[in-house]
């Protein structure tokens, strides 16, 4: 379990909530929680193949996940995971 | 004047602007329709984007009518680039310049802007340069008479630049025969001054803008509009005839191709640039002249590498 931190485009998926808990051990489970949480919202973070988006970036605490084991990466109900987009504009 | 002419200059100020007009000749072959591609090489200027025409007209027009007086420090909201612009013209002209970016702005562009004696305050990582706005508001909102709050979304003086500079330009590089012209939008600058310029000189110029097709993307410094603050200078009637709507990695695969056919290593905007001018040259004419413009280098994007990592949040 980990509490999953939503970037401003993806709020419409979750009600408008920066901050949303979901269950799982890891980085993948997680993810697949808040899809089942909120359909249609692993499309936008994942590619077709599972992986992460290029232009996503996943942090499990303040550690990129591509530095740590990708999707694999454990967590647990203390851990933080932030969805952080490209920046927009200007 | 351009950085390829051996004109003397008096200030780096006077080096902005007066890019270089580059033919890409690797992707008009992918078109295979006769249609020309220009772009317009503003990584030619001394900040080293596009964005240094923005600033350096915003604060040459604010320090002429008033606005800006020693007294002041400049604050604004940045994605990174005009950041950068500010930082600049602002040392060189002895102006105070703090910046609010969302913490997950590249490092080389938080480097950069320190590197000129910048103070930088940071918005949440996770609400974009939309945050940003919000904060640099709340921050001027509370001790208004400390701060020249250019706000680059807002300023006439962002158009004004690309009218005066960019579009001007462009007709005396293509003598005139520029027909389409298409640039991804930010603060929406480049494509209403530049657009303004064609469409006055030649109501038949077709003038498009990108945008990202979705609310999440990664074409770094642009906006998905209809779901963000939309910027003041935004007006598109009778100058905006057409928008494409770009998936990020057409953006991103441009830029790759770019660097490996063109031996030019520019950022995502510009890839997704020329990636809507490919788009056009599919269903252009033989004869016909399309310009866009290459913002920025790619090397203002590296990822920080392991043992550099130094994220703020």
């Amino acid at each position: 379990m980990a509490k999953v931190r939503i970037p401003t485009p993806l709020r419409k998926f979750t009600d408008g909530k920066e901050e949303v808990i979901a269950a799982g051990a890891s980085v993948r489970a997680v993810i697949d929680e808040l899809e089942r949480m909120h359909p249609g919202i692993k499309t936008k973070i994942c590619d077709d193949s599972g992986a992460v988006r290029k232009f996503i970036n996943l942090f499990a605490n303040e550690e990129d996940v591509r530095f740590l084991q990708a999707m694999d990466t454990p967590l647990t109900d203390k851990d933080e995971l932030s969805i952080v987009p490209a920046i927009a504009g200007g | 004047m351009s950085l390829h002419t051996n004109a003397r200059a008096t200030s780096v100020v006077d080096l902005v602007g007066g890019t270089p007009l580059l033919r890409l000749r690797s992707v008009e072959a992918r078109a295979g329709t006769g249609a020309e591609i220009w772009a317009k090489a503003e990584f030619d200027n001394p900040g080293g984007s596009v964005k240094d025409r923005a600033a350096r007209q915003m604060i040459l027009d604010a320090l002429a009518d008033g606005r800006l007086t020693p007294d002041k420090t400049l604050i604004d909201s940045t994605s990174g680039n005009t950041g950068v612009a500010y930082s600049m013209i602002g040392a060189a002209l002895g102006v105070k310049v703090a910046l609010v970016m969302p913490a997950n702005v590249s490092a080389a562009r938080k480097h950069i802007t320190q590197a000129y004696g910048t103070e930088l305050i940071f918005s949440s990582e996770l609400e974009g340069s939309d945050g940003a706005i919000r904060m640099v508001k709340r921050i001027v909102d509370e001790d208004p008479a400390r701060w020249f709050y250019p706000d680059q979304y807002a300023n006439p003086s962002n158009p004004r630049a690309h009218y005066l500079g960019t579009g001007a330009e462009i007709l005396e590089q293509t003598d005139g025969r520029v027909t389409h012209f298409v640039a991804g939008v930010g603060t929406t600058g480049t494509l209403m001054g530049t657009g303004r310029r064609l469409k006055e000189h030649d109501p038949r110029i077709r003038v498009v803008g990108m945008q990202p097709e979705d609310a999440l993307h990664g074409l770094e410094g642009l906006k998905h509009l209809p779901s963000s603050i939309v910027p003041a200078i935004w007006q598109p009637d009778g100058i905006v005839d057409d928008t494409i709507w770009l998936p990020t990695d057409e953006g991103w695969d441009m830029s790759e191709f770019l660097i490996e056919h063109e031996g030019l290593f520019v950022g995502h905007s510009a890839g997704g640039n020329v990636a809507s001018a490919l788009r056009l040259a599919r269903t252009a004419k033989a004869g016909d002249v399309i310009v866009t413009v290459l913002c920025d280098r790619g090397d203002r994007y590296f990822k920080p590498l392991r043992w550099e990592r130094t994220y703020v949040w």
